[in-house]
């Protein structure tokens, strides 16, 4: 029995491994000399177990008693985690080399959150919930804080450590709530006590305040006010990696909560859903508007797309999971790409990061204007971009379940937000001149950027098959 | 007689404490990292409870962990707070400042 729960369960125990054994050998051979390798070493075991899950038999199995899950649903979260993961190490070492932070803690803590966020989302029980989104957020705090000889960096580590552990608080208080009032922590023992269409009393408030916890992790409005600010503050390598791969992840866990533990009351937690959706949608495209910094105006974008994808959650339906998880690999394959870009704005060596240092890139750089300018056209949803095709199914999904303000509401809110993406556009083409930003080295970020305006564009024809995979996986929670 | 709904009371107030805690306090994070400990000990009041109503041991199981991460939590936010008051010679709430919002 044993035995077969830990192969279940192999990919995040390889994982933890690997950053142990990486901590002893950075420990053991002392100074950061090892740093790179191990950088490019810990992308390589992301891309392994990438594979190794992906191809596994698809079955779903539960181990350890029913605490964790590995169904169609977790393996394709784990394998964008993964591969998000990797995208960003990679995009972000010659950066750290640049800015003389290339620390061999860097790899080991992206690692160690990763595995957090592999737990997240097969989690199938309360304790395995908690468990791993704490590996994941403690994980997140000290990066966020990781140059530490920095103002800015130290306060941003502090405000997300602050509002981070109060959500923690708030989703454990609702932890202990859904507990006492269903007698168990697995979500399936919890889908067993709700009898009819409405959650007891008890039920909601545990609910209400757990999804406010998770609320934050995803960075959806009224629980947003950290992004701007921990996104400005933290190294931007760091940032890219939180605006990636633990939104996938704490979106996942957040499907997993709601289906599989409250999936008979869809109504109930349906309408905390939208609220949330509908909010971070118009607050994220207006708050953008008035940002000059492309980091806080990453953050601000962030949360509008978190409100995008939270409308298929919103939907309560196989249509609406699957839309929301397109969605959320659309969305993590944009912002790899203008990070990726980001990264790669110095000016006479130093890191810059206001919009006006776009001014003319037509000129400069016009391969990496012209990549830049896709993505943004696609994370304004126009069309034919990926991007539009992925609100285009979230509004469809939540038409279908009969929330037709919130589809209103969407559509306004992705006029307005088209307004500040299209303003860099207009920056980069027709802007004024000024001197031209560095165009050396960093060819792995450069890369980077235009294979993901490849991939919006080319997608455009079949998603090349993920959409099959959804399905698949959407299939595997609802039922 | 003292029973659940005692303790339930206890913890909720405990729990709004913590949260006016981090709110209020004008003064210093130090005021701030005792909110949180205590908002994670009303949650372990609550499910120590339930799980004494219940007759069911996973209510204690869940509380072991949450210590367990509580400390691990507090060693952390104290370690961000040691970096920040190197770089700002500041632990007051109004100094965290630097970035607006």
């Amino acid at each position: 029995m044993t035995s077969v729960d830990l192969s279940i369960a192999l990919p995040e125990i390889l994982l933890s491994l690997w950053a142990m054994v990486a901590l002893m050998a950075g420990a053991y051979f002392g100074k950061d000399r090892l740093a790179q390798a191990l950088t490019w070493a810990t992308v390589a075991v992301f891309i392994l177990l990438a594979v190794l899950i992906g191809v596994q038999e698809p079955v779903s199995q539960s181990a350890f008693g029913g605490l964790f899950v590995e169904d169609a649903f977790a393996r394709f979260a784990k394998m964008a985690i993964l591969l998000a993961a990797a995208a960003v190490l990679v995009m972000g070492m010659d950066y750290l080399e640049r800015t003389k932070m290339m620390k061999f803690e860097y790899p080991i803590l992206v690692s160690l959150a990763t595995v957090g966020m592999m737990v997240m989302v097969s989690a199938q029980d309360l304790i395995t919930l908690y468990m791993g989104l704490e590996l994941q957020s403690l994980a997140l705090y000290v990066l966020a804080a990781f140059r530490r000889d920095s103002a800015k960096a130290t306060e941003a580590g502090l405000k997300y450590f602050v509002l981070g552990a109060l959500a923690s608080g708030l989703l454990l208080y609702g932890a202990s709530l859904v507990y006492g009032y269903s007698g168990t922590t697995r979500f399936e023992g919890i889908a067993s006590v709700v009898h009819g269409d409405h959650l007891p009393v008890g039920l909601l408030m545990g609910l209400a305040f757990m999804l406010a916890g998770l609320a934050f992790k995803i960075s959806a409005v009224p629980f947003h006010m950290w992004t701007p600010d921990v996104y400005e503050g933290s190294p931007t390598p760091v940032t890219a990696f939180f605006a990636t791969a633990p939104k996938v992840a704490a979106m996942g866990l957040l499907a997993r909560l709601v289906f599989d533990g409250f999936g008979q009351a869809p109504g109930d937690w349906g309408q905390i859903l939208g609220f949330l959706a509908g909010a971070s949608m118009v607050v994220g495209a207006i708050g953008a508007l008035g940002q000059r910094n492309l980091k806080r105006l990453m953050a601000y974008s962030s949360i509008s797309h978190m409100g995008f994808a939270l409308l298929g959650l919103t939907a309560g339906t196989e249509a609406g999971v699957k839309a929301t998880l397109l969605y959320m690999a659309i969305y993590v394959t944009m912002s790899v790409g203008v990070f990726a870009f980001m990264l790669t704005m110095r000016r006479e060596g130093r890191p810059v990061q206001s919009i006006d240092d776009l001014n003319l890139l037509s000129k400069a750089q016009p391969v990496q204007a012209l990549a830049l300018l896709v993505l943004m056209f696609s994370l304004a949803g126009v069309p034919p971009l990926i991007g539009f095709w992925a609100k285009f199914a979230v509004l469809a999904a939540v038409i279908g379940s009969g929330y037709v303000v919130l589809a209103v509401i969407g559509v306004i809110a992705s006029v307005i937000g088209a307004f500040y993406y299209l303003r860099i556009v207009y920056f980069m083409y027709f802007g004024t001149e000024i001197d031209p930003l560095d165009d050396d080295g960093a060819p792995a970020q450069r890369w980077l950027t235009l294979a993901a305006a490849a991939v919006t564009v080319l997608g455009v024809i079949n998603l090349f098959g993920i959409e099959g995979a959804a399905a698949v996986a959407a299939q595997a929670l609802v039922n | 007689m003292v029973g659940l709904e005692h303790y339930l009371t206890v913890a909720a107030a405990l729990f709004v404490i913590g949260i006016f805690g981090i709110f209020l306090n004008r003064k210093n994070i130090i005021v701030i990292l005792m909110s949180i400990e205590l908002i994670l000990l009303s949650v372990n009041i609550n499910l120590v409870a339930f799980s004494s109503h219940l007759g069911d041991l996973v209510g204690q199981v869940f509380t072991m962990f949450v210590l367990t991460v509580a400390a691990a939590e507090a060693a952390i936010g104290l370690a961000i707070l040691v970096t920040f008051f190197r770089n700002r010679g500041t632990i007051d709430v109004e100094d965290v400042n630097v970035m607006k919002g």
